[in-house]
């Protein structure tokens, strides 16, 4: 096993033991801000995708992430007020299905990436960035101007939506399901950067010439790059949203995607674990910082900037060294 | 005569006011090496980049396989069997050396859109690479990390690289570059061996290697070709002697 191999059990361990001692302390809360760290992670890990495989510095990915909220909020509000979204042609009804929603929340978010990202991966550089932030912009503004789900006030959901066998409302099985489903999406993001995609996929990032003059079209790569990293964001926005059972623009904004970013820099871009760090050391200080001072966003800032100046592989970067290896 | 396996016809490119490429025509012949030589900035890579599908020419074709694949890109081109090494090394830097033979391995192959198969436990695929590196002298620094290869090991590496795609024709931007005497000779006996396999239009300013394997020559300067022919027939042209080798004799 690799140094990295272990920091990522060390972590897997660390996130699963917080919940027990939570219990063990009779304070309830943390199991919240556990479940908070996976689905968070769960964003960071779509966005990784893009950013730490294909080098695609996505500012935009709060569009996923609030497509999948508003799939979960537009579908839960039409069963909890048994009103169909649409009559004509077909009957679509609302639901409360966890697992319907999810796959509901993938393939729009799919679609999305699909939309964007034939449309901005054309550029490259600072116009993509540009491009992308745009998008969640645009989709920003439209919520906000939207008043069938809320607007700018966003929408509260009454009561959690369910999963065949859990008692969702119970904050620990909820806990567990946001775990398992991290937990999923690592092991399928593992198994992608080593799988031949994966390592066109890299090899784009550092060179698209070699890779063209091998036969293989960078723009595919990272087209469909894309869409799996907005599919996965977009299960994080559903799981989100059904966390704080409330939706509102704010996931679209770009404070949102600067977040998700974040969460990728502090842990370490293209690092398997870099998300889960990174999410849990964002929640961590915000919780502790938070407390003191108003202002904790100051020292987040001179963190993000001491990780991008000296410490460039992030939290993960820093403790397991350069990854070298066939894997 | 055999029929030219790729052919350019009146290649032509400008930049701004320097005509880099003017009027080339010259082709490829099953079994040879054909080697382009010419001075600096005469305009040698910017031809085979217009060749490889990396840059559009003004005016001219470029034909391939009986095929006229001037508006293809180079994607398509490579697919078709076009196998190119660059001047400068275009190689994926974070890569181990084995992991940069498989790419190309890959891509020959053609299955990328492939996610849950680890890569590198692909027999064939490595396996592959493996003989690829070994031709060219690297297979002992298959686990190497690229950016840590000297330049002559990265341009046994892209030789190496466009050996996995087993292409139909090569085109190699002075791939001797950098190596040292022994590295050199042992590509040389490659190249010798290679043009068997697929001919080679090679760019090369190492003129004991362009003499001792090029069937034919042609030479570029200021962006045209003044001449074209055997070796003895280049050694003995006067035009020749005056633009090019006379200020290598001089130097
Ligand atoms: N993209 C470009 N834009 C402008 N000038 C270029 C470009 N590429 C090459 N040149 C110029 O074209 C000439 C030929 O360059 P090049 O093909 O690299 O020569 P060689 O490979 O024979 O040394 C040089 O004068 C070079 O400066
Ligand atoms: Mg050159």
């Amino acid at each position: 096993m690799t140094r990295e191999s272990y920091i990522n059990a060390g972590l897997t361990f660390l996130l699963v033991l917080a919940p027990f001692w939570a219990w063990s302390m009779g304070q309830a809360y943390i199991l919240t801000l556990c479940t908070k760290v996976a689905i968070l992670a769960l964003a960071g890990v779509g966005l990784n995708i893009a950013l730490g495989l294909g080098g695609l510095v996505s500012f935009g990915h709060a569009a996923f992430f609030g497509i999948g909220g508003y799939a979960m909020g537009i579908l839960a509000s039409h069963a909890q007020t048994f009103d169909p979204i649409m009559d004509w042609p077909i009957l679509i009804e609302g639901t409360k299905s966890m697992p319907m929603i999810w796959l509901v929340a993938m393939i729009t978010s799919a679609l999305a990436a699909l939309l964007i990202g034939a449309l901005s991966l054309r550029t490259s550089g600072v116009y993509f960035i540009m491009i992308t932030l745009a998008f969640g912009q645009m989709l920003y503004y439209f919520t906000i101007g939207w008043p069938a789900y809320g607007g700018e006030d966003g929408l509260s959901i009454y009561v959690r939506n369910i999963f065949p066998g859990l008692n969702t409302l119970v904050p620990v099985q909820f806990l567990i399901l946001s775990y398992v489903i991290l937990g999923f999406a690592l092991l399928f993001s593992a198994r992608l950067s080593r799988a031949p995609f994966g390592l066109a996929l890299t090899a784009a990032r550092q060179n698209a010439d070699r890779v063209e003059t091998v036969g293989i079209a960078p723009f595919r790569l990272r087209l469909v790059a894309f869409v799996i990293s907005g599919a996965i964001t977009g299960l994080a926005g559903a799981l989100f949203a059904d966390l704080n059972r409330f939706i509102s623009p704010t996931m679209f904004s770009w404070h949102t995607s600067g977040e998700i970013m974040i969460f990728v820099i502090l842990g370490g871009v293209g690092r398997l674990y870099g998300p889960v760090a990174g999410a849990a050391l964002f929640i961590l200080l915000e919780h502790l910082l938070g407390g003191v001072s108003d202002y904790w966003k100051i020292f987040l800032g001179v963190l993000l900037l001491a990780v991008v100046l000296f410490a460039r592989g992030g939290l993960i970067g820093t403790l397991a060294g350069r990854e070298v290896g066939h894997g | 005569m055999a029929e030219p396996l790729l052919q350019t016809c009146g290649i032509t490119k400008s930049f701004g006011a320097l005509k880099a490429s003017d009027a080339i025509s010259l082709d490829l012949r099953p079994g040879e090496i054909h080697a382009l030589i010419g001075p600096n900035g005469a305009g040698k890579s910017t031809l085979i980049k217009q060749i490889a599908g990396n840059m559009q020419p003004d005016s001219g074709t470029v034909h391939f396989l009986g095929q006229d694949v001037t508006v293809l890109d180079t994607v398509a081109r490579a697919r078709l069997g076009l196998g190119r090494t660059f001047q400068i090394s275009a190689l994926a830097m974070d890569f181990t050396v084995l992991q940069n033979a498989v790419l190309g391995a890959l891509g020959a192959r053609g299955d990328v859109m492939r996610f849950f198969r680890p890569v590198m436990k692909d027999r064939t695929l490595v396996a592959r690479a493996n003989e690829a590196l070994e031709r060219v002298g690297l297979q002992d620094h298959a686990a190497m990390r690229t950016a840590e290869l000297s330049h002559g090991q990265r341009r046994q590496l892209e030789v190496a690289v466009a050996l996995t795609l087993k292409p139909k024709a090569f085109l190699m931007d002075e791939p001797m570059a950098g190596l040292g005497g022994g590295g050199s000779k042992r590509l040389t006996g490659l190249l010798d061996g290679l043009r068997a396999e697929a001919p080679i239009l090679l760019v090369e300013h190492d003129m004991d290697a362009v003499f001792a394997l090029a069937d034919r020559i042609s030479v570029l300067v200021y962006g045209q070709v003044i001449a074209t022919g055997t070796a003895a027939e280049i050694r003995a042209n006067p035009e020749v002697r005056r633009a090019y080798l006379g200020e290598e004799d001089a130097a």
